[in-house]
């Protein structure tokens, strides 16, 4: 056996649980761990017996904790909830309610996944970790850095939510499910006899049930005892025209049409919404398209920080098709203009801009 | 215990001869467990664990009618949660792990049914005035129970000398398997049953006694009374060795609980600078189990509500350790854990951005 364990980040799920078992198979001496991140068992008004596939149930740790058993390898859970609540969970509250779409997943991965779980696993004597996030990481030895691609399995590419992840990082951590097939993944899991083969895919934002981010951000207010904050206001139009009323910012994002309860002779959509006035701007589809956008805390992973332009194609939400930009350096070091060839619908504040060349993540940052 | 389960398969309930057999073996455990207590056999009524005797004890003296209840801030879960179904005060322990007695004097009121003060505490193994506090008990007639799951088998119990009506012990913590435990009754006591549907323990706990974990306890109080004090002096003699090597080869450490009595294989020590997660974690892999805290069915431990109550800041609870030796270890494996300790400690410190 290796000397060096290598920690796997558990969630019970099929994917990380193939993780596992495949690098035991290679040999690897593996170690298994499951962050605790969020306790469900909180904001009980907002469960409900058919919110399903979200991570951190005791479920899930069962599950993992199964897996390992059926592996032969050691075990641990480790509890990062302080942590998560402090670096993901306020930061996307506070989000919301400054009128931004924030991606929480992101913030987990720089923070919690690839920081503080990174640390424990060197802690307990791992010096690298590997996750069942769909991406690959290859050395470049010419340029002398780490590179991310996009996963071979294009429809469950996850580039989009690792574009914070910094050298040093990528560096000490593996996703060996980057080079295979969603179904192959399944087949193997199979094949390892792993037992929870068979579970679907979680799909939404794992401390947010049912994809209610409104009712999770009112539970969350009333659990800390923090008064609602007056957050009701208007919908304008562009032109300032008062044409309805809304519950709060917090319930709209670019390119919303529905829960707009407003009568138009075309439909509406949300094209801004303003925290400090309370307003929400509505308009006609056209009114989204923007051709040029700004993103901030910029991080370059393929590349280093350009000085000229760069030709790339811009992914501005996860589920976005890459568009063709220039991006042109500013005066602030992390801080991009991204010009489109074509505009863009929906440009969010608070998404991510992904950039990439082909199969190749260049960097990415957080759109103003 | 593998006869009782395989041939004597008799109820103990049951008149025939089978049934006799069991009940026979269970009576000589019950006198077996009662003489680890010094108490009378009629007293002992077994329980499926701890925590069943735990929660009997507080329900039994409150069922139906309610009242109030007075506990420590650092007591099991078992008790602590027993006591938050009903009123309750929770009487603060200083920074040794001690509770005043003269605190829980002043938490009495009118209405108060029972005080509920662990033995030694579970996590640091910090000995309680137990007998102290029965004498206020006494005087305001309230009944005392104390949780004796860390002190029963590791220091002798005497529940007279104490003055307890109702005292708690474990199997597993003593030697016998999981799944059987003891509650003491002092007889007179105005108990009620928990659970309903048979006549078992004296009308104390209705349900088929486990015979076979019964024997086992009865058998592991028989090995107390004739090996406990040479066992317990040998593991105090390992402890205070796993204690003074780590304070002396590494630096920045120190004893929660020092300075109070405490149980003898007990000892929970504070490393500043690194989270008690990881160093938990590398100990076992080099092969030592070892805790954070108290054992917990998540298995994603928060910080020590013990070490809180005694007045450790979050970041000081998750620095600490708790080490348990048994009947199993030896100097050999004591100094070997003490070499890991050195070797984590300064791995994870020098990872630790905090400790500089």
């Amino acid at each position: 056996m290796p000397e060096r364990p290598l920690a796997v980040a558990m969630s019970g799920g099929v994917d990380s649980s193939v993780v596992a078992g495949m690098l035991q198979a290679r040999g690897e001496n593996v170690i298994g761990l499951t962050m605790q991140l969020w306790n469900q068992r909180r904001l009980p008004e907002i469960q409900s017996d058919k919110s399903t596939g979200r991570c951190c149930s005791l479920d899930d740790v069962y599950d993992a904790r199964a897996v390992a058993q059926h592996l032969g390898i050691p075990y641990y859970v480790v509890n990062f909830e302080r942590d998560f609540e402090d670096q993901v969970v306020r930061p996307f509250v506070d989000e919301y309610l400054a009128g931004r779409t924030p991606i929480p997943c992101t913030l987990c991965n720089n923070f919690i996944k690839f920081d503080r779980f990174l640390d424990m696993a060197e802690g307990v004597g791992a010096d690298r970790i590997a996750t069942g996030h769909y991406a690959q990481i290859r050395w470049n030895p010419d340029s002398g850095r780490w590179e991310m691609l996009r996963s071979v399995d294009r429809t469950k590419d996850q580039t989009y939510f690792l574009f914070g992840l910094k050298q040093d990082q990528l560096a000490r951590s593996m996703f060996p499910l980057g080079a295979m097939e969603k179904s192959a993944v399944r087949e193997l899991a199979r094949e390892l006899g792993i037992p929870t083969a068979t579970k679907p895919d979680s799909q939404e934002i794992c401390f947010v049930p049912n994809g209610d981010y409104a009712g999770f951000i009112d539970a969350y207010f009333r659990e800390q005892g923090i008064a609602p904050r007056e957050v009701a206001g208007e919908l304008v139009t562009a032109a300032g025209q008062v044409i309805g009323e809304h519950a709060g910012v917090h319930h709209f994002t670019v390119g919303q049409r529905r829960g707009l309860r407003v009568a138009a002779g075309e439909p509406l959509y949300v094209i801004s919404t303003d925290s400090a006035s309370r307003r929400v701007t509505v308009g006609r589809d056209q009114e989204l398209l923007s051709d040029r956008a700004h993103a901030s805390g910029v991080n370059w992973i393929s590349i280093a920080a350009p000085t000229e332009p760069v030709r790339a194609e811009v992914k501005i939400r996860n589920k976005h098709a890459a568009a063709p930009a220039t991006l042109l350096p500013t005066s602030v070091a992390d801080r991009v203009e991204i010009r489109f060839d074509q505009a863009q619908r929906a440009v969010t504040p608070g998404q991510g801009a992904v950039f990439y060349s082909d199969n190749l993540v260049l960097g990415g940052g957080w759109i103003e | 215990m593998l006869p009782v389960m395989t041939e004597v398969y008799g109820n103990a309930s049951s008149i025939h001869y089978f049934g006799q057999t069991a009940r026979k073996m269970l009576d000589a455990s019950r006198m077996q467990v009662a003489a680890l207590l010094r108490a009378d056999s009629q007293e002992i009524v077994f329980t499926s664990g701890g925590t069943e005797a735990d929660n009997l004890a507080i329900f039994g003296l409150t069922g139906g009618t309610g009242g109030h209840v007075i506990t420590t801030t650092f007591e099991h879960p078992a008790v602590l949660a027993a006591a938050g179904q009903l009123d309750h005060t929770l009487v603060p322990v200083d920074g040794r792990g001690i509770v005043d007695p003269d605190r829980i004097q002043s938490a009495l009121r009118p209405e108060t049914k029972v005080i509920s003060v662990m033995h030694a505490n579970n996590e640091v193994g910090t000995i309680q005035p137990i007998a102290e506090i029965a004498r206020i008990a006494a005087e305001a007639g309230v009944a005392l129970h104390s949780d004796g799951v860390q002190a029963a088998g590791k220091i002798p119990v005497s529940v007279a000398d104490l003055g307890v009506e109702l005292y708690s012990i474990s199997g597993h913590k003593i030697g016998a398997p999981k799944g059987i435990g003891v509650l003491y009754v002092r007889k007179g006591t105005a108990l009620q049953p928990r659970t309903f549907g048979g006549r078992h323990e004296r009308e104390r706990r209705a349900g088929t006694e486990n015979v076979a974990g019964a024997v086992a306890l009865g058998r592991a109080a028989q090995w107390i009374a004739e090996n406990g004090d040479a066992e317990n002096r040998r593991q105090g003699v390992l402890r205070d060795r796993l204690e003074q090597s780590i304070l002396d080869r590494i630096p920045d450490t120190r004893v929660n609980g020092a300075g109070a009595a405490r149980v003898p294989n007990t000892t929970n020590i504070r490393f500043d600078g690194i989270d008690s997660d990881a160093l938990l974690i590398a100990l076992d892999l080099k092969g030592f189990a070892v805790s954070s805290g108290a054992a917990c069915s998540s298995g994603a431990p928060e910080p020590s509500h013990v070490l809180l109550a005694m007045g450790l800041n979050r970041l000081e609870a998750r620095s600490s350790i708790r080490f348990s030796l048994g009947r199993s270890n030896t100097v050999e494996q004591v100094d070997a854990l003490v070499g890991a300790l050195v070797d984590s400690v300064t791995h994870l410190r020098k990872l630790a951005p905090s400790y500089a």
